[in-house]
């Protein structure tokens, strides 16, 4: 009994850990964008979409997932590329109102877009086949896909971590999040290290979109009830800072994972049973919001601020 | 001024139109973007199919079908029916998907004395107490596909059973239709948040409860996110899914594919019935479409031809609303189902069917009809209708 609970518990954190590092995967190109170039995307979300997309054309036409992937990340670094050039180029000095009514109309294109494409019926992508049952870690079952997304989401990690903090251009990131005009004044590149960062925004968002495909529904739409989540964590993590998505994602990943998990049994053992199915559920719901209005109480500009 | 000119305006527009019957207008206002359009789609394509098969006529009337986007929003498909019934002056309604926005379109279509032909929707409001001469169902009563998996799993001697369904009005009602068949163990009951993405706690939680059946009510995607993680944490192998109709049907199937296979669900329509109505729907359908039809488009498909009967029924005299609403409730046309008649709230009495995900003779996964479930099923609030 003691190790039923045990593994429960341990299956639980897994969980929480492979759901916080997908939101990372999301967030990670969403603060950066957010707090280097001070713009609002909201259209994040939908990167993420036409990515899950993309590579689930991609496999479909390859018949393999890991060509796929390739094939729609590729794509999607595109993408953002030409979207990088043609719009938000235009919008980065414009103020948050303009940035949030241009990306929220490109939100609308989008949807729109991949419904003409792709039609109105969410699309079918599977995993590999090799990794689409469980496989057994210590005395319990654990999904072998769930298990990949956990290794992508620490090698971004670990790479990110890489790249900004040790690398020569990691180094210019931090500094243009700081301080911008000081940075372009030492004569950095400002506008092309913007074009470099959204575009590694727009591939990290389709490897998400293409890595949960096979856990989640492909289908117009996907990308906004995501988005929120992405929004809080680098809210809560401070925004600009990559550190602060991580932690972020871990924390909302977790506390909502477990909130799920445990909040219904310890509500029954302490409720009414009645009013424990009705709050339990509610209140796991709504845990993650709780999360972050406590933290920006204590600390109004997230854990990491990036400009502290 | 200008809205002086405006009142003026809608007072000459109402007093020229003068309403003869030499043409047949219906408003079609259905969920045609965001998350839920699928559904949308695919009644709109059932009913598209049906009137070009009637050559755009209605009981030999040239019609006109008007298609507008709900955007899933009450609001929305609201003043768009009140456009429709004001100043288009159509003579029936239909299209809606969802039950919430069904319920705030109603009263206004009553009011207006114009009949409107539910090719989804199915609130149990308007099956009970608020039932009304104008409101017709022609698809089933929303716990009724809910009732047959309750049926089913209590005859198939299952014994321990999760539930799984969203925190919303639409979920508890599920819950209820599978209890009141239902009377084995129920070892939990999981309420998930709406539009919830990842559904791994719950899947920890139930490997651990065991149960030798599962039953879900997940609309939509989050429907499609449940099966995918299901079979992937290998419950499959312990845990037989059961699932309404709408979670199972060609849309679904199409996300997901082979892990859906030995899966449960209830229908009151299967696109391989054995009757001619139904063959050549689903001939037509796929060669129009090049996709299988679902439920969605066999309810839409449906519609159109309730229409057409009806108005040949009564000669084309669309106006005179008492003997038009005796030629809907004579039921005069072949339904792709087969048979059924409508009950005294306007709801069907039909059959339920057991359908299992399989491969068909040509490879794909696909439904497959495995016997009935009910015969002759009428929906639990009949009793409660007083029907003026």
């Amino acid at each position: 009994m003691q190790d039923e609970v045990t593994q429960l518990f341990l299956e639980q954190a897994l969980n929480g850990l492979q759901f916080g590092l997908m939101l990372f995967l999301l967030a990670a190109g969403l603060t950066l964008v957010f707090g280097i170039m001070d713009c609002i995307n909201l259209a994040h979300g939908s990167l993420y979409m036409v990515g899950a997309y993309l590579v689930a054309a991609a496999a479909q036409a390859a018949d393999s997932f890991w060509s796929g992937l390739g094939a729609g990340v590729a794509g999607a670094a595109i993408l953002g590329l030409l979207l990088e050039l043609s719009l938000f180029r235009q919008l980065y000095k414009r103020d948050h109102l303009s940035q949030v009514l241009a990306t929220f109309a490109l939100i609308l294109i989008a949807n729109e877009a991949v419904r003409i494409i792709w039609g109105a019926q969410p699309v079918m992508l599977n995993p590999p086949d090799a990794l689409s049952g469980p496989v057994e870690i210590v005395g319990f079952f654990y999904p072998a896909y769930r298990l990949v997304i956990i290794a992508f989401g620490l090698a971004v990690a670990g790479l990110l971590y890489l790249l900004v903090a040790k690398s020569r251009v990691g180094m210019w990131v931090r500094a243009g999040a700081s301080n911008r005009e000081m940075t372009e004044a030492l004569g950095i590149n400002v506008q092309g290290l913007f074009t470099a960062v959204f575009v590694f925004g727009a591939a990290l968002c389709a490897l998400a979109g293409g890595l949960l495909g096979p856990l989640l529904a492909v289908q117009v739409g996907m990308g906004e009830s995501v988005l929120i989540l992405a929004f809080v964590v680098i809210i809560i993590g401070g925004i600009g800072s990559i550190r602060g998505a991580l932690v972020g994602s871990l924390i909302v990943g977790s506390v909502d994972t477990l909130g799920r998990a445990l909040l219904p049994t310890l509500l029954r053992a302490t409720l009414p049973a009645d009013a424990a199915s009705t709050l339990g559920p509610a209140l796991a719901s709504i845990l993650i919001y709780l999360l972050m209005a406590g933290i920006l109480f204590f600390k109004p500009q997230g854990l990491f601020p990036a400009r502290a | 001024m200008s809205l002086r000119l405006t009142a003026l305006a809608t007072a000459l527009m109402f007093a020229g139109a003068v309403h003869a019957a030499d043409k047949i207008k219906v408003g079609f206002v259905s969920t045609l973007s965001g998350p839920g359009a699928g559904l949308g789609v695919d009644i709109r394509d059932g009913f598209n199919l049906a009137m070009k098969r009637l050559n755009g006529k209605l009981g030999d009337l040239p019609a006109e079908v008007l298609i507008a986007d709900d955007q899933q929003s009450p609001d929305i498909a609201k003043q768009t029916a009140d456009k429709f019934l004001k100043k288009d002056k159509v003579d029936f309604m239909t299209g809606i998907v969802f039950s919430n926005i069904m319920l705030a379109v109603g009263p206004t279509v009553f009011e207006n004395k114009t009949f409107y032909i539910s090719a989804n929707a199915g609130p149990s409001q308007y099956a009970g107490e608020q039932c009304n001469p104008y409101f017709f169902n022609v698809a089933w009563q929303n716990d009724n596909l809910h009732e047959a998996v309750g049926k089913i799993v209590q005859d198939k001697g299952f014994k321990n059973v999760v539930i799984v369904t969203p925190n919303y009005p639409g979920g508890k009602d599920a819950v209820s239709g599978f209890k009141r068949y239902y009377k084995g163990v129920v070892a939990e009951e999981v309420y998930t948040k709406l539009g919830q993405l990842d559904y791994a706690a719950e899947l920890a939680q139930i490997r651990n409860l065991k149960p030798d059946a599962l039953f879900f009510f997940l609309p939509g995607g989050m429907g499609i996110n449940f099966v995918k993680q299901f079979v992937s944490a290998g419950l499959s192998r312990d845990t037989q899914l059961f699932a309404p109709g709408f979670s199972a049907d060609e849309d679904v199937i199409k996300a997901v594919g082979a892990p859906m296979m030995g899966m449960f669900n209830s229908s009151h329509w299967a696109h391989d019935m054995e009757n001619a109505e139904n063959k050549r729907f689903v001939a037509d359908f796929e060669k129009e479409y090049k996709r299988l039809p679902s439920l969605y488009a066999s309810q839409g498909y449906d519609a159109a031809l309730m229409m057409d009967a009806a108005v040949r029924d009564v000669k084309g005299n669309v106006d005179d609303k008492k003997a038009l609403q005796k030629a809907l409730e004579a039921k005069h046309f072949k339904s792709v189902r087969g048979d059924f008649k409508f009950n005294s709230n306007h709801y069907p009495v039909q059959n339920y069917y057991l359908r299992a995900i399989g491969k068909d003779a040509q490879g794909r996964v696909t439904n497959k009809t495995m016997g009935s479930i009910f015969t002759n099923h009428a929906d639990a609030y009949v009793a409660q209708c007083k029907m003026k």
